[in-house]
């Protein structure tokens, strides 16, 4: 399905494009990665963009686009991380919502609404708050602002799948119910379900940037793009490209992923238009 | 209601899910005594039975007495106060810049659909929703304080010190609504009644504007309801970026000091808010919808 999408959408492919640049200097960075993006040279300090260093040097005179290389790992584990774990919970919650019925589904779409209470980041800081500082403990607090969402999305179109004729007949045919929920319905829920996650990979990775540049994510030297965005407000005169190259990351990032969702979106299922400016 | 109860009990259960006794964390640093360690412990009675406790907390919470915060030892609810007008400045006058900018991106593109005036405003629109806030004020700060020097970049006080930030938020959240109102126009101006009107002889900008826009706009205020809440959540992150005073600020400032109380209480605060502003908006959604007037109307 997506081979297809990018070949009839040239805004896919280049996003795609853009992915697949990004995603491979994040995996080979240890190996491509000119310098060691933790490694101090105070002689180098602030050096503007040249030949030895293309993306020039921060205040402590570590290489630029090492650090971004490497930073982008982080950024890329976070967003698919949390969007995977967020997944997951969606699913099996939302599916047993929707198939069960009832009072578990009174109970947890209760649960959901107080969750939706809380605008993302500001459940995501709640979460920090609990867990503390951390990676890891970002990477949750990301996922856990997007269950509630996740949840919702699956359970209501099991709801409308499950009213279809052919879920009748597998359950009169004496399917049992885990059985009909995973042949019959999640396999007619997957397309929203894709256009979603995109749309979610998205958010998480400025989520995540978001909480690292309030100090909230990983520490200090750990090469990471709201890190190193925020360690390069106070140069902004004097070396403008400390804070412009990660920023930079994130956008491009950020863009491809939104031009992949797009056409998906397009391609899957028009009447996600609105659902998926959430 | 039920979610507002819901919410206070999440809000409560924060202490009781920090890893650790809440006692140490308040006392930790400060070198206390087992006698000061067992005084505090008996003064926020966390030996008592947990929905004992709770409803000590939300009666306490009800008349906004949240306790005072660690850190400052100042009453929560004072600090509250005193942060909270600047949010709701800047918040305010970020929905303005959003829904004027939104609005006239997605205009454009919609009347001008498929030719180079929509694919740029998409654009820019795109570039809109993928920019992090933080990196958007930055740019901002370079462009108009340290280049142009048009506009202070930090601080507080008067119009010149809230353009950049509430323009920060503005602009991220016009390119939401900038898409949805193209998108949701589009599908108006192919309704019968849009025939109608263009076949009366009117221009395809009083078509727009008196026949379809008014329409439209309905899932447009629904997008603008569910945004105000993150708009509001966006205030933490840009006001950080321009060391601005506020709620959001305090938020950061109290998970980083894990300033229980104070957490405590600006979460609630803000919970209370979107919450709150989510009911104001379905009210008004049924001003702006007579389908949803006539039929409230019918039931009563």
């Amino acid at each position: 399905m997506l081979p297809r999408v990018l070949r009839r959408r040239k805004s896919a492919l280049v996003g795609g494009l853009i992915l697949a640049v990004v995603a491979l200097a994040a995996l080979f960075a240890p190996a491509l990665a000119p310098y060691d993006p933790i490694k101090v040279r105070p002689a180098e300090a602030l050096s503007p963009p040249s030949l030895s260093h293309p993306f020039g040097t921060d205040q402590y005179g570590r290489d630029i686009l090492s650090r971004a290389m490497t930073g982008a790992r982080l950024s890329l584990l976070t967003g698919l991380g949390a969007v995977a774990v967020a997944l997951t919970a969606g699913v099996v919650v939302g599916l047993a919502c929707g198939v069960i019925g009832g009072w578990t589904d009174l109970l947890v779409m209760r649960v959901v609404d107080i969750m939706m209470a809380f605008p993302g980041i500001l459940m995501a800081l709640v979460v920090v708050a609990v867990l503390g500082q951390g990676t890891v403990n970002v990477m949750l607090a990301v996922s856990v602002s997007l269950i509630p969402t996740f949840v919702r999305l699956v359970r209501g179109d099991v709801l409308s799948v499950r009213e279809n004729a052919y879920v009748e007949a597998a359950r009169a045919l004496g399917g049992a119910p885990a059985r009909v929920a995973l042949r019959h319905v999640l396999p007619n829920v997957v397309a929203p379900i894709i256009v979603i996650s995109t749309v979610a990979i998205a958010w998480s990775i400025i989520l995540g940037a978001s909480l690292s540049f309030l100090g909230l994510g990983p520490r200090p030297p750990i090469p990471e793009w709201g890190i190193d965005l925020s360690s390069g407000r106070n140069y902004l005169l004097r070396a403008w490209w400390i804070s412009s190259v990660p920023g930079f990351c994130i956008m491009l990032t950020v863009v491809a992923v939104n031009l992949v969702g797009d056409a998906l979106r397009d391609e899957l299922d028009p009447r996600l238009r609105s659902l998926a400016n959430l | 209601m039920p979610v507002v109860v819901g919410v206070s009990v999440v809000v409560f259960s924060i202490v009781h899910l920090l890893p650790g006794d809440p006692v140490l964390a308040i006392l930790s640093g400060a070198n206390a005594t087992p006698e000061q360690e067992r005084e505090l412990r008996a003064q926020l009675r966390l030996d008592d039975p947990l929905p004992a406790q709770y409803v000590r907390f939300i009666s306490r919470a009800a008349i906004g007495d949240f306790g005072r915060s660690i850190f400052t030892r100042r009453p929560v609810i004072e600090e509250i106060a005193e942060q909270l007008p600047s949010t709701l400045e800047l918040a305010a006058t970020a929905i303005v810049i959003a829904i004027v900018v939104g609005l006239a991106l997605g205009l454009l593109a919609a009347v001008w659909h498929n030719t180079w005036i929509d694919r740029t405003a998409m654009l820019v629109a795109l570039g809109g929703v993928s920019m992090p806030s933080f990196w958007l004020g930055l740019l901002l700060i370079f462009v108009f304080s340290l280049q142009l020097g048009w506009l202070p970049a930090t601080g507080q006080g008067g119009v010149t010190r809230l353009l950049l930030p509430a323009a920060t938020i503005g602009l991220n959240y016009s390119a939401v609504i900038a898409r949805l109102v193209r998108s949701s126009l589009l599908e108006v101006l192919g309704h019968g009644y849009i025939s109608t009107a263009r076949a009366k002889g009117l221009s395809e900008w009083g078509v727009t504007l008196k026949h379809a826009l008014g329409n439209a706009l309905i899932p447009v205020t629904t997008i603008i309801g569910v945004q105000l809440g993150n708009l509001l959540a966006g205030t933490i992150i840009v006001e950080t970026v321009f060391s601005r005073r506020g709620m959001g600020r305090l938020a950061v400032t109290a998970v980083l000091d894990k300033d229980y109380p104070l957490i405590q209480g600006v979460v609630l605060v803000s919970a209370l808010g979107y919450v709150l502003t989510n009911l104001l908006v379905d009210l008004s959604y049924a001003a702006l919808d007579p389908r949803i007037r006539h039929r409230e109307g019918a039931k009563g």
